[in-house]
């Protein structure tokens, strides 16, 4: 190894732990406030207090945002679990035209302008006679939950060895009963990490929900960004730690189960 | 994908050919969903963005945005952000992904976890973070007069350098983690031969390990820029409504100023780049992918 060579390896290092703590800093922001006793955000705090979380008691209408985020984000990940499964399938095992236009239609809209399709499902849910803001959001959050289940079921199925279902159905299991009892527990990684991204997708969803909440359907994240506008004070930060400790223990159950680096590679 | 069942059953082409009939139709019920919510939506945007006032179709409405330079400089100031965060990104990401790539044991699981954690974290409680930091009396002012770098508080906060520094620490996982990706692939072994046979660093750098890693490259800058040029809760709470970009012009016009034609012209304009993105990128993978 050359000098250069040495030098190229501690720079990327270097870049690399900073890049953790610029990664973390947001975090670490919001847990550190979360705790602090004064209501301006003076860092680092003055001192320590719990009052923010007892304050999260009184904001009006949080348990209501929170429940609905979590409805929303656990139906429409059932839902997408299901129509996912079928679809990758079909482009991992048929061999039919198209194949990979659909692979790349399905996972579309993880790149396009969220607010671009918040504002064209108002206007299609509006011109069909779709009034309820439950079932306008339901559809909606399908929508957003499909593409990361989809990126990891055909990254999956890609590599997952399709005879052994053929095994079992030669040892006399019907076609479903097989991917039921066969491709479904060998692709549990897939499943538990395109699920788990595809939740958080949809509790975080803003621009697409903000379009489609009436007065009594907000999500956690449009309640969240109208107290923020409201009365900025650190309850929000405190429910956020709350969230935070939330996201710390999947990813832990997520790490235990299936590894980090399968995780993040689908 | 295995052929081996084909090659064991060695079956006649007639079945087979009914089978996988059966196998497409289970792509079915998904496509037809998102035929209909989603796909159709956005095309009758784009119909609407064509009709005019009277009803009559052509692209006066585009014109009509395009005259007014109020609207060009948004459009200019959304792309201008949007570059720039996915340059920064791409500076910070690259490193971090090449010493990933090295990492073993705990120091993996440190940026493993430094990738996963904050996509899991709101992108509300990430914006609001930076504009705690990026206040007046905020930390970073704090630290940067601790240091000596600056005497009187420097305004940061509605700043377009928070901005991108707020958009790319929000976007960097989504950078770091497809060129992570495409190292993991690739044999460290092509760097060490072509240093055996003379290469120096900065050759073997732009001649092989760049070209190599040009496929993550691709796909995280597309989709950071696309991130960044559709995102709104982030310039929101960083800039405000005193810089706007598309999506807050797109927001403002529907949901404050209810001027729906307006709305629906600036969507289908933020859709058709959204598009070229995807398009132009995997164009783009295409031609490194052939070039193997």
């Amino acid at each position: 190894m050359t000098r250069t060579d040495r030098i190229f390896r501690i720079v990327s290092w270097i870049i690399a732990l900073a890049a953790v703590a610029f990664l973390m800093l947001p975090i670490l922001i919001t847990v550190v406030v979360a705790f602090s006793s004064s209501p301006v955000y003076t860092l680092p705090p003055p001192s320590l207090s719990l009052r923010w979380f007892a304050d999260l008691q009184t904001k009006s209408g949080l348990v209501d945002a929170v429940l609905l985020s979590l409805n929303l984000a656990a139906v429409s990940t059932a839902v997408s679990l299901v129509l996912g499964t079928a679809a990758a399938m079909a482009v991992a095992r048929g061999r039919f035209v198209g194949r990979g236009a659909i692979a790349t239609f399905v996972v579309s809209p993880l790149m396009m302008p969220g607010l671009v399709l918040g504002v064209a499902m108002l206007q299609f849910f509006r011109e069909i006679g779709l009034r309820d803001a439950y079932w306008s959001l339901l559809l909606a959050h399908v929508v957003i939950t499909l593409p990361f289940v989809m990126r990891t079921l055909l990254a999956a199925m890609g590599s997952f060895d399709f005879s052994i279902i053929d095994a079992a159905r030669t040892l006399g299991m019907s076609y479903p009963r097989a991917v039921a009892k066969v491709l479904i527990p060998n692709l549990a990684p897939a499943y538990l990490t395109g699920g788990l991204f595809a939740f958080l997708a949809s509790m975080d969803n803003y621009p697409i929900s903000i379009f489609l909440t009436d007065a009594r359907n907000k999500t956690l994240p449009i309640k969240m960004l109208q107290y923020l506008e409201e009365q900025p004070d650190p309850a929000l930060a405190a429910m956020s730690t709350g969230l935070i400790l939330l996201a710390v223990t999947v990813l832990a159950i997520g790490a235990r189960t299936v590894g980090l680096n399968r995780m993040i590679q689908g | 994908m295995t052929s081996t069942p084909d090659i064991i059953a060695g079956t006649p082409e007639k079945p087979r050919r009914a089978t996988f009939d059966l196998i497409a139709l289970l792509a079915a019920p998904g496509l037809l969903f998102l035929a209909l919510i989603y796909a159709l939506p956005l095309a009758l945007l784009l119909f609407q963005s064509l009709r005019g006032a009277d009803g009559s179709l052509g692209i006066a409405n585009y014109v009509a945005f395009f005259s007014e330079p109020f609207n060009i400089g948004v459009l200019m100031r959304t792309l201008r952000v949007a570059a720039l965060t996915t340059l920064l990104a791409l500076l910070i990401a690259y490193p971090t992904a090449i010493a990933m790539n090295r990492a073993k044991g705990v120091w993996l699981t440190v940026f493993l976890v430094a990738m996963v954690l904050p996509m899991s974290l709101g992108v509300v409680v990430k914006a609001f973070a930076w504009s705690i930091l990026f206040r007046a009396n905020g930390a970073l002012n704090q630290m940067m007069q601790a240091i000596g770098l600056t005497d009187a508080p420097v305004r940061m906060l509605f700043t377009e350098t928070a901005l991108v520094i707020g958009a790319a620490n929000v976007f960097l996982p989504f950078m770091v983690l497809p060129i992570y990706a495409v190292l993991q692939q690739q044999q460290a072994s092509l760097a060490d031969a072509a240093a055996s046979l003379g290469a120096g660093p900065f050759f073997r750098f732009f001649h092989v390990a760049l070209p190599l890693t040009l496929p993550g490259i691709v796909a995280g800058g597309a989709f950071v820029f696309s991130l960044s040029v559709s995102m709104y809760v982030i310039p929101s709470l960083i800039v405000g409504e005193t810089q706007q970009n598309l999506p807050m012009l797109i927001a403002r016009s529907f949901l404050y100023l209810r001027n729906e034609q307006l709305g629906s012209t600036i969507s289908a304009i933020l859709l058709i780049i959204a598009i070229s993105v995807v398009l132009g990128s995997s164009w783009l993978a295409r031609r490194l992918g052939a070039r193997e």
